[in-house]
This record gives C-alpha cells, sequence and structure tokens, in this order.
C-alpha cells in the first residue's frame, strides 16, 4: 500500500529552516503528515509555527495552526518575541490560528460520536485561506479532552487520510511517551515522516538534538543534530561535506608578524587554511591571534573573533598594552566579537552558534579563542567530531581560521587537542623556556603544510611596541633565551673585541718590524750595489793593467830587437 | 426556595428545578443516524423530565460551518446546555440517559 509512486521521487515541501533542509535533503514530504515528536519544551510548537510562517513568507504557501494547547493571544505574543507579527498574517488571510478548546470537565460524554466538528473547522480554516499546510500542535489533548480512546483512535486515522486528501502538508505534534515515541503512539498513523525533538541535560547543561527516526522513500541523515532556538528562530547545524574535496587557495596572507612571515617561507599563512598556536597559559597566543585580526582588518577583510575565556573589552585593554588597537575595526564593523563562557551551552550549542554566526556575518578570517575552552565541554567523542565538522565547514567557506589552545605545564606537545592537530595545516607551538629563574617565550612552527619553513626556535617578545621574534643564542651551552641571551651577546661581544684590539697591536708590531726590516734592506741594497761597482771598476783596472804590461812587452822587445815570432 | 437538608446542614438546590429553564443547542453535521438519534433521545428526555421547560435549536455545521470554530465544537453530535450555567457541552448521540441527565443538570428521580 505503501509502494505508490515509488519510482517517482517524493515530492518535498521546503520547511526554510536552517539546516533541517539539508538534512531531509529538501524538506519534508509533501502533500503528507509528518509527525514531530518530542518532550514538553523541547521546541515542537517553534518547529511547527516555523515551518508555516516560511510556507507562508518564503513559499506563497498559507497555513493553518491548529492549537490545542496555547490560544491565539499566547502564540501571537510568543512569535512577537522572535519577529513574527501573526495578527498582521491573519488580517492578510495567508495565516489562520484556530486554537481548539477541551476541557474534559466540562464535557459529558452520552453515547457515540466522531470527531466531524474538528472536520468542518479545518476544512472550513484551509479552504478559507487555500492553505498549503498545515500543523496540528498537539493533537493529543484530544486524548485528555475525550476519554473514548476507541472513537478517537480511529478518528485520527480518518484524519490524516482526510489531511492528504486535502493535498496538505501536515506537521503533527505530539508528546513523548515513555516507551514509545509519542504517548498515544500516533507514530501508527503518520508513518511516512517522523522526527524526534530531544532536550538533554548533561551536567548542567541543555543541549537540544534532533533526529529523523523514519523517512519513508527518502535519504536523510540518520544522526542527531544538535539545534539552537533563538531570536532568529530554529537553527540545525547540519553535516556540512565532510569531503575533503574543497578548493584551496595558493594565495598567502601575512600572519601580521613580520618575522614569522619569514619564517613561513617569507610570506605568511595560505588564506583558508586552518591555523593552530598552541601554548600554556600567558605565552601569547592571544597576542598572535591579535596580531593577525590587525592585519587582516587592515587589509579590510572582515573578521569574526570568538572569544571564551575573555570579554571583548579585556582583550582590547590587553592588545592595547602591546600596541595593538582593535577597537577601530570594532567600530568600522570590520571585526566583530562573540563572547561567551564555554560552560553557558554544551560544546553541540556552541557550534551551532558559530555556525550560525559565521552564515550571518560572513567572515573572511575567524579567531577561536581558545578552542580547547570548548573541548573542556564537550565531554564525548562525538563532540570532537563535531569540531571537526566545524573546522571543515570553514575550510569549505575557504575561511582562515586561527584557532588557539591551551596545553598544560609538562604536557607533552603532541599531546594538546588530541584529534585537532590533524586538521590543522599550520601549527605554531608557544613555550615558556626556563633558565636561570627567568621564564621567557619562545617559538617553534611544529608544521605547516605546503611550505618551507623555518625549524628553528624563536624568541618571543611581547613589548608595547608589539611583538618582536629573535633569534636565540645558540651556543656551545644549548640555546638562551632572555637575559641569559643578552648577557651571553654582551659577553661574546667583549671577547671580540678585545680579540681585535689584540690583533691590532700585534698588526702594529710587526709593521714596525717589517718597516725596520724595509730599511736594513735598503742598507744592504746600497752596500751590496756599492760591492758590485767596486768589483766592476777593480777588474777594468785589471784589463788595463794588462794591457799597458803587453804593450810595454811589446816596445821592450822592439827595443831588443827580438826574434818576433817568439812573441 | 431553599431547604436545608436534615441532618447535614447543607442547603439543597432541588426544589428550585421548577424555576429552571433549559436553553439547549444541539449541533449535528447533516442528517447522518447519529444524528437522527440523538434528536430523538433529546427530545425523550426532555419530555420525560423537564417538560415545557426547555428549548432546543438544532444546528446542522454543514449549513453554519463557521459555527463550528465559534462554538468550540469538535464532536459529532455535541449537546450546548447554554442554561442553566455554567455552560455544559454533552457529546454523542445521547443514548446514555444518565450520562445525559447529570450533563443537563437534572436529576434523575423528582419524587
Amino acid at each position: 500500500m505503501n509502494n505508490t509512486n515509488t519510482l517517482q521521487s517524493l515530492a518535498k515541501s521546503l520547511t526554510g529552516i536552517r539546516g533541517l533542509d539539508e538534512i531531509t535533503e529538501g524538506g519534508l514530504p509533501k502533500g503528507r503528515p509528518s509527525l514531530i515528536c518530542g518532550n514538553a519544551g523541547c521546541g515542537k510548537t517553534i518547529l511547527g509555527m516555523e515551518f508555516l510562517l516560511h510556507g507562508v513568507l518564503d513559499y506563497n504557501e498559507p497555513g493553518v495552526f491548529v492549537s490545542f494547547e496555547e490560544t491565539n493571544a499566547d502564540l501571537t505574543s510568543n512569535f512577537a518575541a522572535l519577529g513574527y507579527d501573526l495578527q498582521d498574517l491573519e488580517t492578510r488571510r495567508l495565516l489562520s490560528i484556530e486554537y481548539v478548546y477541551i476541557e474534559r470537565s466540562e464535557i459529558e460524554e452520552a453515547g457515540d460520536y466522531n470527531l466531524d466538528g474538528l472536520f468542518i473547522r479545518l476544512g472550513q480554516a484551509i479552504d478559507a485561506i487555500g492553505a498549503k499546510r498545515i500543523v496540528l500542535d498537539t493533537i493529543e489533548v484530544l486524548f485528555g479532552g475525550l476519554s473514548n480512546a476507541a472513537i478517537l483512535r480511529a478518528e485520527l486515522r480518518r484524519l490524516f487520510r482526510w489531511l492528504k486528501d486535502k493535498g496538505v502538508t501536515a506537521i503533527v505534534t505530539g508528546e513523548r511517551g515513555e516507551r514509545t515515541l509519542t504517548r498515544y503512539g500516533l507514530e501508527e498513523y503518520v508513518a511516512d515522516c517522523v522526527i524526534l525533538l530531544d532536550l538533554r541535560v548533561d551536567e548542567q547543561i541543555a543541549t537540544r538534538r534532533l533526529r529523523i527516526v523514519k523517512y519513508r522513500g527518502s535519504e536523510h541523515g540518520a544522526n542527531e543534530y544538535p539545534f539552537l532556538i533563538d531570536k532568529q528562530g530554529i537553527s540545525i547545524l547540519p553535516i556540512t561535506s565532510l569531503g575533503l574535496d574543497h578548493t584551496v587557495s595558493d594565495e598567502r596572507i601575512s600572519s601580521g608578524i613580520s618575522r614569522l612571515d619569514t619564517m613561513l617561507s617569507g610570506e605568511g599563512y595560505f588564506r583558508g587554511s586552518s591555523i593552530l598556536v598552541s601554548g600554556t597559559a600567558g605565552s601569547g597566543k592571544t597576542s598572535v591571534a591579535a596580531k593577525f585580526i590587525d592585519a587582516a582588518c587592515g587589509r579590510g577583510e572582515r573578521c569574526l573573533y570568538f572569544a571564551f575565556e575573555e570579554s571583548p573589552q579585556q582583550i582590547m585593554r590587553n592588545m592595547l598594552s602591546i600596541g595593538i588597537d582593535l577597537a577601530p575595526w570594532v567600530a568600522q564593523g570590520t571585526l566583530r566579537f562573540h563572547a561567551s563562557r564555554p560552560s553557558v551551552h554544551g560544546l553541540e550549542m556552541h557550534l551551532v552558534t558559530m555556525h550560525k554566526l559565521i552564515l550571518e556575518y560572513d567572515p573572511v578570517n575567524v579567531v577561536v579563542d581558545p578552542i580547547s575552552a570548548l573541548t573542556v565541554v564537550g565531554s564525548d567523542k562525538e563532540a570532537k567530531s563535531m569540531l571537526t565538522r566545524l573546522i571543515d565547514f570553514l575550510k569549505t567557506r575557504k575561511i582562515t581560521t586561527l584557532l588557539t589552545g591551551v596545553t598544560h605545564v609538562g604536557d607533552k606537545l603532541e599531546a594538546s587537542n588530541d584529534e585537532i592537530p590533524s586538521l590543522i595545516d599550520t601549527w605554531l607551538s608557544l613555550r615558556d623556556i626556563e633558565h636561570q629563574g627567568e621564564r621567557n617565550r619562545g617559538m617553534y612552527i611544529l608544521k605547516s603544510r605546503g611550505m618551507a619553513h623555518s625549524n628553528q626556535i624563536r624568541e618571543f617578545i611581547l613589548s608595547d611596541k608589539g611583538i618582536d621574534l629573535f633569534d636565540v643564542y645558540l651556543g656551545p651551552d644549548g640555546v638562551l633565551t632572555g637575559a641569559a641571551r643578552v648577557g651571553q651577546e654582551a659577553l661574546d661581544k667583549s671577547t671580540i673585541v678585545s680579540r681585535q684590539h689584540d690583533i691590532q697591536r700585534k698588526k702594529r708590531e710587526y709593521e714596525h718590524k717589517r718597516q725596520a726590516l724595509e730599511a736594513n734592506i735598503l742598507a744592504l741594497r746600497e752596500e751590496f750595489d756599492t760591492a758590485t761597482e767596486i768589483i766592476e771598476s777593480l777588474s777594468e783596472e785589471e784589463k788595463q793593467r794588462d794591457a799597458v804590461i803587453i804593450h810595454d812587452r811589446a816596445d821592450m822587445a822592439k827595443l831588443r830587437r827580438a826574434d818576433l815570432s817568439a812573441a | 426556595m431553599l431547604e436545608l437538608i436534615p441532618g447535614t446542614g447543607k442547603m439543597t438546590t432541588q426544589t428550585s428545578i421548577a424555576d429552571k429553564k433549559w436553553t439547549l443547542r444541539l449541533y449535528v453535521a447533516g442528517q447522518t443516524l447519529k444524528s437522527i438519534v440523538a434528536r430523538a433521545n433529546l427530545h425523550r428526555i426532555c419530555e420525560q423530565h423537564i417538560p415545557d421547560r426547555y428549548h432546543v435549536e438544532v444546528i446542522d455545521l454543514l449549513e453554519n460551518p463557521k459555527l463550528a470554530k465559534d462554538d468550540q465544537i469538535i464532536a459529532i453530535p455535541t449537546l450546548v446546555r447554554n442554561s442553566p450555567t455554567p455552560i455544559r457541552k454533552i457529546i454523542g448521540d445521547l443514548s446514555n440517559t444518565e450520562r445525559v441527565l447529570i450533563g443537563l443538570d437534572i436529576y434523575p428521580a423528582e419524587t
């Protein structure tokens, strides 16, 4: 009996409720009744009314709200708080509120009856405004007002069939029973779509959840989805693309700290990446975040800052002390703070709120300070997967996200925030370095996907001029920071200076020596030259003397008439 | 015409029954078997217990559907006792005479 039109895909009616249409993949079954069940105060009436109001305002489908509990006046004032003017919609004949009054003490049952009165009334209301949607909230009141359950059951069955024939998309609400979905077993009659609302209190924190128990002929998300009721009505946090197919950007953006940009291969973070700044309390995480925000706002990018530990005023005051003035950005509307205590909601509620604000404000950059505050409220694994979803959601929207995380002294670095690191693209770790009774801050880049980055620790200094990163002293005694670094550097400097003096002196000494030697060389050279001259003149003299002797001898011979041949 | 019930210290209203007038409305939806039965039962009970002191108006909601909202009618047939006050509703085909008498604030046996 239920396999009619299975080949034709099920027509659906959009609810217009944030998140619900995604979970149901298009809304509630069109022209059929759906059951919304849950305990008192879990949001059935609001869900029903929102379904109608969105129908009226967004999809041009007039609606009838049949209330068995609240009077028109009650409903009107309740929904005025959500910004809806029910009376106006009624006078414009887009909405009709039918308050059905049943009081058992005023009714005497004397014999066989049916609910034709109700049928006539509903028919009248539907036809009067051409309604396409109807909400019956909660029809179970009939069981309280009338005692003949056998008649009621038969009549309810007839009612739902009649609604189907009328072709209106209906929401029927029902109170949660102890063992059954509804106290009077309405789920037997409304078999197409059943949605369960739940309000659970866990460690004094109340969380609303929604689950689709069944949806005949349609795919739907099977999980429990946390939802939020606030001034804008209901919003449900759906699973947004758990796939890893988001497009990535090659664009780089400055971290606001130029030296840090240098460490990140000179250009800073990737746009749309997620950055974790972890560190012990007081290690300067918020300052790194504020620098980032300040730089981003300076580029004219909208930023959303979720503060879970400090009030915005406190953050702004503190940041002013290191020369970062965020107030003008807030005044301009470039920066928005959302501060709340982690303990006011469960993790899911925080995530729903964040989700909603992000959709509303549409920021380019988001800061969550600190993310660890949220993991504290969420006690179970599911909560952590919700966090994954948030980061995923931010990534799909190409929002650059900076998360801060508190690690505790003595924690292993890798142990911080358990499951978060795998989602993080750039992870900066701020560490306290204790040495010689002094505590200094150091910064590492633990990882940064897709870029060459420095593996060196830098000393991280906060002053009224802002944030500075210094090279730490790397000497034979290891890494030195702070006063020790400055001291060591001074010591080094003085050694260098005295060594330089030494060298200078020696240089001068040898210069003197060299000059003296040069003088000597000059003198010797002269002596040498003189000697050479003497030698030359001597040999000349010798030659001349020889010549003379020979000449003389010849003369003698001539004189003695000596035999010439003997010569 | 109040009388003290002996030994109880309470006043009885029973004697005032002679002064009462019943203004009744019977809501039906078309000429169904239930509505015919209800009309017959009502006529019988009234004639028997409060002859000449009642007025019945029969309203067919198929002719006047708006009245379903105005008079908060859910079940069919419904008999509304507009007077004596307070307003009471008796639903069903009125086959259970005892319940009808209680609903109409008529006591079963006037002796």
